[in-house]
């Protein structure tokens, strides 16, 4: 049995939403009192729509952004009871890869600066050995060293994104926090970044949390899946399990609505629409927060929040109406 | 409702050069049709959509072919007879909702605007028309939110808007840019089924335009594939994912991955799309392609049919 590099308990991120100079007019709860893991060489996908708080997960994942309050521990340490050298540290050993390959890479500084940055400022190596280990690198992801002395501009947005994977890795990361690498990327690209993200994986032994609103590629990047709503984690499951006999009604609507790109198995499916629009974070509903689009929520779904329970072999679900 | 696109040259004169973004587009539609067109970026799919409208800005200009609409050819039609077709006859909905309602007047006066200019009703009636549409397409509360203004609207809402908007005024056909890509999957399900339950009732063709093959499999019987400004491919959806012939076409449905479907490595197409101004010579897929002869470097494949209603643009298939 894998142990268990990263652990999240009770992570809850809330942002205060402020009027005129002095009032608060709300609080979004973007990530409220989620738990989960992810054991060595795992990938955990997670897995939601807009406004779910899986991006806001991933940043406090990787240290870029404070809780509010829980924890998060990574080989046991916990991130954020160190103090911001310590912190800095440990991040090394986690990394993030960003959605928008342009808007992540700084166009005044050529590859080679972006890619050995990381290394300037953990003061490692010298300046001949980084740009060794920056070429190493570049040929790592499927670039060359003749890039070294480009600029971002330069660069298609396929590659542009393996400039940033390059970087995120530069650093010999254990944990890489992957938000939506292939969103922004022509459909005929993405296959080639996900196959890297496959390969970098297995040679250097990482553990993946995959943040996107794609279900065919986190279906086919992850071992486990979490399905976030509103900040709430509603269910988590292995793979196979959660497209093939999905348990909570939203995690069903979801797996249905995504189109099959194949008329004929498109035709067979029949799909659960959801009625309404997913309700605001900001000062949620009371109870479940999917009572109000669930077509089987009930008077006590609509007080009381339903806990995280299993219901299967690493199969969990938060909702009343199953289990 | 009948239209024919021959031959469609639309160019960008910009100051590195031409960008021939269309180059060459025939195809067909039937009245109660919906047919896709399906490609990345750069391959010139809205830029045929706005052609058929006019709708081209400078430095672009259509530089030749023929879009004959109902027996009329569009390319010879005044400004003043092109704005009486637009939001009439053919109606379009863009890719991103929120830009494309004006944020300074109410949704309902919006849907009001196109349905006075192209509609025989007084104008007492045009509010009432308008609140009408809203809830056709399914928004709760339709009068409350005719009055309201674009911004408190949701994604999904707005979409909903501008497809309430392009149907108050019964075109024959509408044209889909990109029409979900902005909405979440569960919202982008819900207009999904909303376009299926309206072109039934309203009768209406509908040509969408997407680089989502997914959709195109939900929502289209026919389909043309599109790359760096020509179709490559064209056939019913059903034929074309069950014998796709083009090589780009066979590389771009095995290197989506399956929402029911796992396999461990994913086929890719090498490469990058070409760049627009200095597109490859012959077949401008040649450099990514694995099938690539000699005679695909010189000379531009023509279309050859491989089956009734199937056809193809590759040197494959003849002429080589």
């Amino acid at each position: 049995m894998s142990e268990k590099l990263v652990e999240v308990r009770k992570l809850r991120k809330h942002f205060l939403l402020k009027s005129g100079v002095f009032g608060t007019t709300g609080i979004v709860h973007a990530v409220d009192d989620i738990d989960f893991d992810i054991s060595t060489g795992e990938t955990l996908g997670l897995v939601g729509e807009s406004g779910c708080g899986k991006t806001t997960t991933g940043l406090m994942a990787t240290g870029l952004l404070p809780p509010t309050s829980g924890n998060i521990l990574i080989a046991g340490t916990d991130l954020w009871t160190l103090n911001a050298a310590e912190r800095r540290r440990l991040t090394t050993r986690v990394q993030m890869v960003f959605q928008d390959p342009y808007g992540s890479l700084d166009p005044r500084m050529t590859v080679g600066d972006l890619v050995g940055e990381p290394l300037l400022v953990h003061k490692i190596a010298d300046r001949n050995e980084r740009s060794d280990l920056v070429k190493k690198m570049l040929d790592r992801v499927g670039l060359s060293a003749e890039h070294y002395k480009r600029y971002p501009h330069e660069f298609s947005g396929g590659q542009a994104q393996r400039i940033g994977i390059a970087r995120a890795l530069i650093l010999n990361p254990k944990f890489v926090v992957a938000d939506e690498p292939v969103s922004a990327l022509d459909v005929s690209v993405r296959a080639q970044i996900l196959n890297l993200l496959r390969g970098l994986q297995q040679d250097l032994q990482l553990t993946y949390l995959f943040i996107t609103h794609d279900l065919s590629v986190v279906r086919h990047m992850s071992d486990r899946i979490a399905v976030m709503y509103l900040g709430r984690i509603v269910e988590v499951a292995e793979k196979r399990d959660l497209f093939d006999s999905p348990k909570h009604p939203y995690t069903q609507a979801l797996v249905l609505a995504v189109p099959i790109p194949d008329p004929k198995r498109a035709k067979e499916r029949k799909r659960k629409v959801l009625f309404g629009d997913v309700a605001s974070p900001v000062n949620p509903p009371p109870g479940c927060r999917f009572h109000t689009r669930c077509p089987l929520a009930d008077e006590y779904c609509k007080n009381n929040e339903p806990p995280l329970v299993e219901v299967g072999s690493k199969h969990l679900v938060a909702c009343h109406r199953v289990g | 409702m009948s239209l024919q696109v021959s031959d469609l040259q639309t160019y960008f004169y910009v100051r590195e050069g031409v960008v021939k973004a269309v180059d060459g587009v025939s195809f067909e539609m039937k009245k109660g049709e919906t047919m896709g067109i399906v490609g990345e970026s750069g391959c010139g799919k809205s830029v045929t959509a706005l052609s058929i409208l006019r709708l081209v800005a400078d430095p672009g200009r259509i530089v030749g072919g023929k879009i004959v609409f109902e027996g009329e050819d569009l390319l010879r039609k005044t400004d003043d007879e092109m704005r009486k077709i637009r939001g009439g006859r053919i109606a379009m909905i863009f890719q991103n909702p929120a830009t494309s309602l004006n944020p300074v007047f109410t949704v309902g006066f919006q849907i009001g605007e196109a349905i006075g200019l192209h509609q025989n009703l007084p104008e007492s009636q045009v509010p009432e028309k308008a609140v009408e549409m809203l809830k056709v397409v399914g928004i709760p509360e339709p009068r409350k939110r005719a009055g309201e203004y674009p911004h408190v609207f949701s994604g999904g809402m707005r979409q909903r808007a501008m497809i309430a908007m392009s149907l108050s005024c019964n075109p024959s056909l509408l044209i889909a840019d990109e029409p979900t890509t902005a909405l979440d999957v569960t919202i982008q399900a819900q207009i999904l089924e909303l376009m299926k339950e309206l072109r039934n009732s309203f009768g209406a063709s509908i040509l969408l335009i997407t680089h989502d093959i997914g959709l195109v499999a939900e929502l289209a019987e026919k389909v043309a594939v599109m790359y760096s400004g020509h179709i490559v491919e064209n056939a019913s959806t059903e034929a074309l994912f069950e014998n796709p012939c083009h090589p780009y076409t066979q590389g771009l449905i095995a290197s989506i991955p399956k929402p029911d479907v796992d396999v461990e490595r994913l086929a890719t197409i090498p490469g990058v799309v070409p760049d627009a101004l200095n597109p490859p010579t012959g077949c401008h897929f040649h450099p990514r392609c694995p099938k690539a002869m000699d005679i695909c470097k010189k000379e531009d494949p023509r279309t050859r049919e491989v089956e009734a209603g199937h056809t193809v643009s590759c040197f494959l298939f003849g002429d080589a």
